[in-house]
């Protein structure tokens, strides 16, 4: 596995965020994802750099662009120096939220990638990865 | 080492013509040759170029200086295998391309250098690298096939899934043979664009022509219907089978808000009552 | 300050969402909303999303308050043109936005809307009489 290009970007306010759907679906249309991949690619990287900005007090998105023999992917990892999540299994429930999400952001955002991991522990913020593969 | 190396350069410059012909004809006369699938100009083509590029390839030695031949020899062989693959030639007659070569290449060396030793270098190095780019070849030849049958796959796949209309604001999608989650997602995509590009307000999914239903497809049915809803069309399933109704039942998958008919005809009778249509008999003799 | 049109059309307002909206610009929609729906004594509301190429749990939710806030104000809310990949993606990310009319496309949206007024002044009608 190869990554081919990598970029970061901040998430500091609502329009980062926009601007992070942005710059992902320019990325997924570039890896050549196909409408519908790119949708739920772009809607995942919007619930969590949401998350980033509104329960991390604000971060960073790093995104790479991965190619193996057979297929390409994206790796979008959010990370925070926020409060850090105290109860990971309910945190990934959905319907739970502490803010005033619905609580579908990372049940959602991992139903919607192809790999998904998250390492948070209280008082040392947050880092969530995703990855999704170009279907070919 | 390097001057040494050249050799069979300096011998294949000087001898190309000659070469090229001797080969072409062995080429020719051989077993493998594919008069029914290939212009002879192309052969002639094809050889003189690679030749060439052969010789820009022997002509640099060691390690990384021949990155820029080899990748061109190399890119000229994917094009080669390419379009034999799809022509229909087989992979050992594609391989038989290069290997074909050895022949005129070790009569000329044979002839043009009297040392044992160095005749047997040269033949040592030359072949090795032959072998190298006759298994490239096979390789790509592999490839080419491979993304063949991926995209045939994709075309199946595809024409497994028909959208019909039926009428005015009605489509329908007979599904025939076993689903699974990437047809069923082929599926779902296919019908809902069918439904935005005529605006129809009943989608009817009938399953008569599916032998099982398992979790993962029911829920799949499921994601679709309320998709559908989403944007703004309804869905009827039709067609379940007593032993998927069983099935459905026995996973516990809730379909309580999905309107489901035993018949595609049930179904297309409830689609043409809600969209205000209504079918009646007309000249029937009493 | 940004804002999205909110155009009137007899007792209908119509919204067009053209743009990817950040959260500040969703919630002035929402209160913007909810305050017209009051001031022109709206009985339904179009929203328009055939040209979002995302809708995610935020936006959903969004859209399902102001349907509630509108039922509450007695006028019906319509969410019309939703794309198939959103719609695909929404329901993968587990909103169904039960409770809110869809439709396809305007036609059939005011068509519906024209329909449930007429139920509904056939319903004034009767208790009255």
């Amino acid at each position: 596995m190869v990554v081919l290009k990598d970029e970061s970007a901040p998430i500091r306010s609502s329009i980062d965020v926009m601007r992070v759907r942005q710059i992902v679906r320019e990325w997924a249309v570039s890896l050549g994802f196909s409408l519908v991949d790119q949708t739920k690619v772009v809607t995942a990287a919007s619930e969590l750099a949401r998350n980033t900005m509104v329960y991390g007090g604000g971060g960073e998105l790093r995104m790479e662009a991965l190619n193996s023999d057979t297929r390409r992917g994206l790796r979008l990892t959010f990370s925070d120096q926020g409060p850090g999540i105290a109860d990971m299994e309910q945190a990934m429930k959905d319907g739970f939220s502490t803010g005033a999400g619905l609580g579908l952001g990372l049940g959602g955002a991992k139903r919607l990638a192809n790999e998904f991991a998250i390492d948070s522990r209280p008082g040392q913020g947050t880092t969530v990865t995703i990855l999704r593969w170009n279907k070919l | 080492m390097a001057e040494q190396e050249s050799k069979v350069a300096q011998l294949l410059k000087k001898h190309e013509q000659d070469v090229l012909q001797k080969w072409l004809s062995y080429q020719m006369s051989s077993m493998t040759w594919r008069a029914d699938l290939m212009k002879e100009s192309d052969l002639r083509e094809q050889s003189r170029e690679f030749l060439q590029l052969f010789i820009e390839v022997s002509q640099q030695s060691g390690p990384g200086a021949d990155a820029a031949a080899w990748k061109s020899a190399k890119e000229m062989l994917a094009e080669v295998s390419r379009s034999r693959a799809m022509q229909g030639f087989s992979p050992s007659e594609t391989a038989m391309f290069v290997f074909s070569l050895k022949q005129p290449l070790f009569d000329t060396l044979r002839r043009e250098l009297n040392d044992v030793e160095e005749l047997s270098r040269e033949v040592w190095s030359t072949t090795t690298l032959l072998d190298k780019l006759g298994l490239y070849t096979v390789e790509a030849y592999q490839q080419s096939r491979e993304s063949v049958i991926a995209r045939q796959q994709q075309e199946l796949l595809e024409l497994s899934t028909p959208v019909v209309q039926l009428w005015d604001h009605i489509v329908a999608l007979p599904l025939i043979g076993t689903l699974d989650s990437a047809r069923t997602q082929v599926v779902m995509e296919r019908l809902l664009e069918k439904v935005v590009q005529t605006g129809a307000s009943i989608a009817i999914i009938d399953i008569t022509g599916v032998p099982t239903v398992d979790t993962l497809v029911a829920q799949h049915l499921l994601k679709t219907v309320a998709a559908a809803r989403l944007m703004g069309a309804d869905c009827i399933i039709s067609g379940i089978r007593p032993q998927i109704a069983q099935t459905i039942v026995h996973l516990g998958v809730n379909l309580a808000d999905v309107i489901t008919k035993a018949t595609l005809a049930d179904a297309f009778a409830v689609a043409l009552q809600r969209t205000g249509a209504r079918v009646t008999r007309v000249g029937v003799k009493e | 300050m940004e804002r999205i049109p909110i155009l009137k059309m007899g007792r209908v307002l119509l919204v067009t969402i053209q743009v990817d909206m950040h959260d500040r610009l969703a919630m002035t929609l929402q209160d913007d909303l909810t305050e017209r729906i009051v001031q022109d004594r709206a009985h339904g509301v179009l929203i328009d999303i055939s040209s979002l190429e995302i809708v995610d749990s935020f936006m959903g939710r969004m859209i399902a308050n102001i349907a509630g806030m509108a039922r509450v104000l007695d006028a019906e809310t319509v969410v019309v043109g939703m794309r198939p990949a959103v719609a695909i993606t929404l329901v993968e990310l587990g909103m169904t936005l039960s409770g809110v009319k869809t439709a396809l496309n305007m036609d059939t949206a005011m068509a519906m809307l024209m329909a449930s007024f007429a139920d509904k002044e056939h319903f004034n009608g009767g208790s009255q009489g």
